[in-house]
């Protein structure tokens, strides 16, 4: 499962003359010397995720020198990622994640071992995958992961220097359950899907993952080096908009399932389940009626009276439009509901098809009954109508 | 007391585009009563249906977790900064919520 790249080796922590003039810059710093830098070459650490904060994170550990460098991923990179995961570049779209950010890695330095794990990180291989690491760096956008990860460092006493973020804001820590509190401690249990902001909310400024990464990179080489006063017990959060940094205190929970007095979790628990992935993909499926985007386009040709409805964001509006559509986010439906008339036809659409769906339920439970979704929304209509309508 | 109530980023849609606001109130409750009175939507985010906090969501009083003082019934005093500090998750939607 696993692949390895070797480099040059001259015995466990010796650095070669090559090595000692590459890492000059931290070899006169007392605060690493020959020390430290030895510590980092004999250092072990997996990075969960290539993306956003994986790019950085990746990158720097790699140009400081850690020894041995895993990276769990079983993506593959697409335009939408190069915003923001500066390890992969253009030439690298279509491929995996693990083998674009190998080869950028060999590049940057090929002293460095790179593990690749190119596969979904499980209940089943977590424990197996971190235990030779000595570091955890959690760059993963998803709750289940987040909790599997946490857990899994709990359980077998590791570091997990940890970062996240959401549009233009990043929180940052280091959880270390034998030192200081866990995730869970933190928060013992992800929000509903429900509760998860929409789709229009979502998006991420590209240099925040950047920031943020960087930070999880410089707490993970402190921990190697064990200088300095990590972030363990203390929770960063940072706004990139408002350039504002605040530090909150975190307490380890005594009654923290995993990590308190009386543990409840003794070993991986089903984390898709934990966290209500399952019950919440049969709801997103709203069953409401549906025309396809060539229908649509069949109804325009032929002149057919009826109200195009757009529920997309104001900004997505900007990016592209069907001709013709008039705009009510998905959030101003019900205010705005009597600018509708319930006997004309009706046909919603928003970017994938999932917000129209919410809103044609709405309104048919509001008494509209000549009402169709758009399936697949502007991203079908790009397939099916209009080939020069961007796709984001 | 006059208190100011920072708002995270995925709230703010709800508590009208603003990043933080002044309230008066003499304990943690009456702020984020307060808080919800004036912006209702926020409620079912910060609330359950019984009234609890929601388990993701963590409110400090300047620098410290209010589960460590004295719950919602925390006194303020004037210029006391409370912070609501919800879980997030990456640049993208969880998970089969938006495709
Ligand atoms: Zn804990």
């Amino acid at each position: 499962m696993a692949t390895t790249t070797t480099a040059t080796a001259t015995g466990p922590g010796q650095l070669s003359k090559e090595e000692i003039l590459r890492y000059s810059r931290h070899l006169i710093m007392p605060e690493v010397g020959m020390d430290g830098q030895q510590k980092l070459k004999q250092a072990k650490v997996l990075t969960i995720g290539a993306g956003g904060l994986g790019s950085p994170l990746a990158l720097y550990l790699a140009a400081a020198g850690v020894g041995r460098l895993g990276m769990v991923d079983f993506d593959v990179v697409d335009f939408t990622n190069l915003q923001r995961q500066i390890i992969h570049g253009t030439d690298d779209v279509g491929r995996l994640k693990l083998d674009s950010a190998k080869d950028t890695i060999r590049d940057i330095n090929p002293n460095v071992e790179v593990v690749g794990y190119g596969e979904r990180l499980t209940s089943a291989n977590a424990l197996e995958i971190f235990k030779d690491y000595d570091v955890i760096a959690d760059g993963t956008d998803n709750f289940p992961t987040r909790y599997l990860v946490n857990d899994a460092c709990v359980l077998l006493g590791k570091p997990n220097a940890y970062g996240s973020i959401f549009r233009f804001e990043g929180q940052i820590s280091v959880f270390d359950a034998s030192r200081g509190p866990c995730y869970r401690c933190l928060y013992p249990e992800p929000p509903p899907p429900g509760l998860v902001p929409s789709c229009a909310e979502g998006g991420v400024l590209g240099v925040l993952p950047g920031i943020v990464g960087c930070f999880q990179a410089l707490e993970t080489i402190k921990l190697i080096l064990g200088n300095g006063s990590p972030l363990i017990g203390r929770l960063l959060l940072f706004d990139a908009l408002q350039m504002k940094f605040r530090e909150l205190k975190l307490r380890k929970n005594p009654e923290c399932p995993i990590c308190g007095t009386n543990p409840t979790i003794k070993e991986l628990i089903d984390y898709e389940e934990f966290c209500g992935i399952r019950g919440e993909e049969a709801v997103s499926q709203i069953a409401v009626p549906e025309l396809t985007a060539t229908e649509v386009k069949k109804m325009m040709d032929e002149k057919k009276p009826f109200v195009l409805i757009d529920v997309r964001e104001p900004h997505e509006y900007q990016i592209c439009k069907i001709p013709g559509s008039k705009l009510i986010p998905l959030g101003e439906v019900a205010r705005r509901m009597h600018e509708l008339n319930s006997a004309d036809e009706i046909v919603v659409h928003c970017r994938s098809g999932q917000r129209s769906a919410e809103a044609v339920e709405f309104l048919m439970k509001a008494g509209f009954g000549k009402i169709h979704n758009l399936k697949g929304g502007v991203l079908a209509w790009s397939d099916e109508v209009d080939p020069t309508m961007p796709k984001y | 007391m006059a208190v100011k109530v920072v708002i995270p980023t995925p709230l703010r849609q709800f508590a009208g585009k603003q990043d933080s606001i002044e309230i008066s109130a003499g304990t943690v409750a009456e702020a984020l009563s307060g808080l919800t009175n004036q912006y209702s939507e926020l409620r079912r985010h910060l609330f359950t249906d019984e009234g609890k906090l929601r388990s993701f969501v963590n409110v400090y009083l300047n620098d410290e977790d209010i589960r460590y003082l004295e719950n919602d019934q925390t006194p303020l005093k004037d210029n006391d900064v409370i912070s609501i500090v919800p879980s997030i998750a990456g640049g993208r939607p969880a998970p089969s919520f938006c495709r």
